[in-house]
């Protein structure tokens, strides 16, 4: 039989759809002209703006800083919710696990905005706190299920077998849940972290005057300053999480 | 059994007081405090008001909230269109090809979802490639604007979704059995309506899951109608963040998100509804994102 090849011509449409722009923004960053548009010549001038410019690094100082808190948060709240989502089946769990998964079916302005209306009505000042305590609510859902599949996967009887030769929780966390469980934080902690450096909308609304990070500041500056700026930065900005994701793929699939 | 007890509580009381101070309190307040009234200094006053309801009845935000569903309406037809064949052709490849073809659909969207949507406005500017070429294709005049309209909000609504429903399209044809497609050929069947009477039904969790997972995003659209449409095609995630930013009024932001979350919970309960309706076995559901 022969198969139709409708599949085909639409998937490489698709694909062609989906690297045209990045394809276009990455040459646009590397040419001389200031407005983009048509082709001047070859430059790294708008990379040697980017370094100069304080206020990008300060953004991206911020942005570090927030994703590494509030992905170490989110580990801890998400896998020890996992834990308890695999072992124990009640009705409090069901409604745990509901808490757990309700984050995910809300639009980004939803919850910024909740977030907002909660820190304003209890007088909470707005600040690098405030998007701490949001992206950490985002994040804790994906991080709990990503744990819960590793879970699934993980052979409990290593554990009861080690406390009946005499290991204390102390030594059964750090010599079998840990090592075994690594990947699985690894896999949830990066996925975490990308999505906090990621976030723009709830960052916007709930960041207060003065503290942005890099996701907030590209979209200052897509109203003032030279697009070829903001090319240049996406460019590394790409470099950077394409490498954080190859790093994770690599130590996710090297273990065990 | 008293101490197992205590254990589950200690584990689970972080991730559970975490979420509803931070998740279930705050959406209750967008219910709350949308019948509070609106201080100066874009505070909340003390007393309650109907006037932030009052004032949902201008009729522009009637067809702000119909330019909303319609969009995202369009945004998920398409993109299910879209995401089908390509979900069809992939699962149709070897196993190995399949893994490459997934990476090459997810690549791009590792890159930052504002960078994404930039990306577009230097394509459709003016200046842009896209302009360019449809000039020289004929198909554009000169001051022909591609930007700042609802066209392309819909463009760059597909460009970011699409991903998200080809991979539960993809996750529900790969456990198609494609045999199946032989079998009503063999019996008569033309290929489209083999397509559409065997594949179709077969990958329906799959499609339930990607209508759900592009309509309610769509619904709640900021930061693409911001960058890439104009004063003429807000959408109501425009109207809410106006609320906030330029009129400082919480209490008018709240009524509004009320509104919004109103519309992205009728269709997941009439998805609920719908599959115990139909009596829908646990292992169907597993497919399926909600």
């Amino acid at each position: 039989m022969r198969i139709s090849r409708f599949p085909f011509f639409v998937s490489v449409t698709v694909l062609l759809f989906f690297y045209l722009p990045i394809g276009v923004l990455c040459l646009q960053s590397f040419n001389a002209a200031k407005f983009g548009g048509s082709w001047k010549g070859f430059s790294f001038r708008w990379y040697q703006e980017l370094w100069q410019r304080e206020d990008i690094h300060a953004a991206a100082y911020n942005t570090l800083i927030i994703a590494f808190s509030s992905t170490l948060v989110a580990l801890i709240l998400g896998s020890l919710a996992a834990w308890c989502l695999h072992h124990y089946t009640n009705r409090f769990q069901k409604f745990h696990y509901g808490l757990i998964y309700a984050p995910l079916a809300v639009p980004d302005i939803l919850m910024g905005i909740s977030l907002l209306l909660l820190f304003v009505n209890f007088q909470i000042p707005l600040g690098i706190g405030t998007i701490i305590i949001a992206h950490t609510t985002f994040c804790v859902s994906y991080v709990a299920l990503v744990m819960l599949a590793r879970l699934q996967d993980f052979d409990e009887s290593v554990i009861e077998a080690a406390r009946d030769l005499g290991a204390g929780w102390g030594t059964i966390i750090l010599r079998i849940l840990i090592p075994l469980l690594g990947p699985g934080l690894a896999a949830g902690g990066l996925l975490a972290f990308t999505l906090s450096v990621d976030d723009f909308v709830i960052t916007f609304l709930v960041s207060g005057p003065g503290n942005t990070t890099l996701p907030v500041k590209i979209f200052s500056m897509m109203r003032r300053s030279s697009p070829q700026v903001i090319n240049a930065l996406s460019v590394i900005f790409m470099a950077v999480t394409f490498t954080i994701v190859i790093i994770s793929q690599k130590l996710i699939r090297s273990k065990p | 059994m008293k101490r197992r007890r205590m254990g589950e509580w200690l584990l689970s009381i972080p991730s559970v007081v975490w979420l509803i101070l931070f998740f279930a309190l705050p959406t209750l307040l967008i219910f709350g405090l949308a019948f509070k009234p609106a201080t100066i200094n874009g505070g909340i006053g003390p007393g309650w008001t109907l006037d932030a309801w009052f004032r949902l009845g201008n009729p522009s935000y009637l067809s702000i909230l119909w330019r909303t569903v319609w969009l995202s309406l369009s945004c998920t037809v398409i993109c299910i269109g879209l995401g089908v064949p390509v979900a069809y052709w992939i699962a149709r490849l070897p196993t190995k090809a399949r893994q490459w073809a997934l990476i090459l659909i997810i690549l791009p969207f590792w890159t930052n979802f504002l960078i994404r949507v930039f990306a577009w406005r230097i394509l459709l500017h003016p200046d842009g490639l896209v302009k360019q070429a449809l000039i020289k294709l004929n198909l554009a005049e000169m001051n022909d604007q591609l930007l700042y309209n609802h066209w392309a909000i819909l463009l760059v609504l597909v460009y970011t979704y699409l991903p998200f429903a080809i991979l539960p399209l993809y996750a529900a044809a790969e456990k198609f059995d494609f045999d199946l497609l032989d079998a009503a050929r063999d019996l008569g069947a033309g290929r489209w309506v083999a397509f559409y009477k065997v594949f179709l039904p077969g990958v329906r969790v799959g499609m339930l899951t990607a209508i759900l997972i592009v309509f309610i995003p769509a619904l709640g659209s900021y930061a693409i109608p911001e960058i890439v449409g104009g004063p003429t095609s807000e959408m109501i995630g425009n109207k809410i963040a106006q609320r906030v930013f330029t009129e400082r009024s919480l209490p008018d932001a709240s009524a509004l998100s009320a509104v919004l979350a109103i519309g992205v919970f009728l269709p997941l309960l009439l998805i609920y509804l719908y599959r115990h309706r139909r009596g829908a076995a646990p292992s169907e559901l597993e497919g399926g994102q909600f």
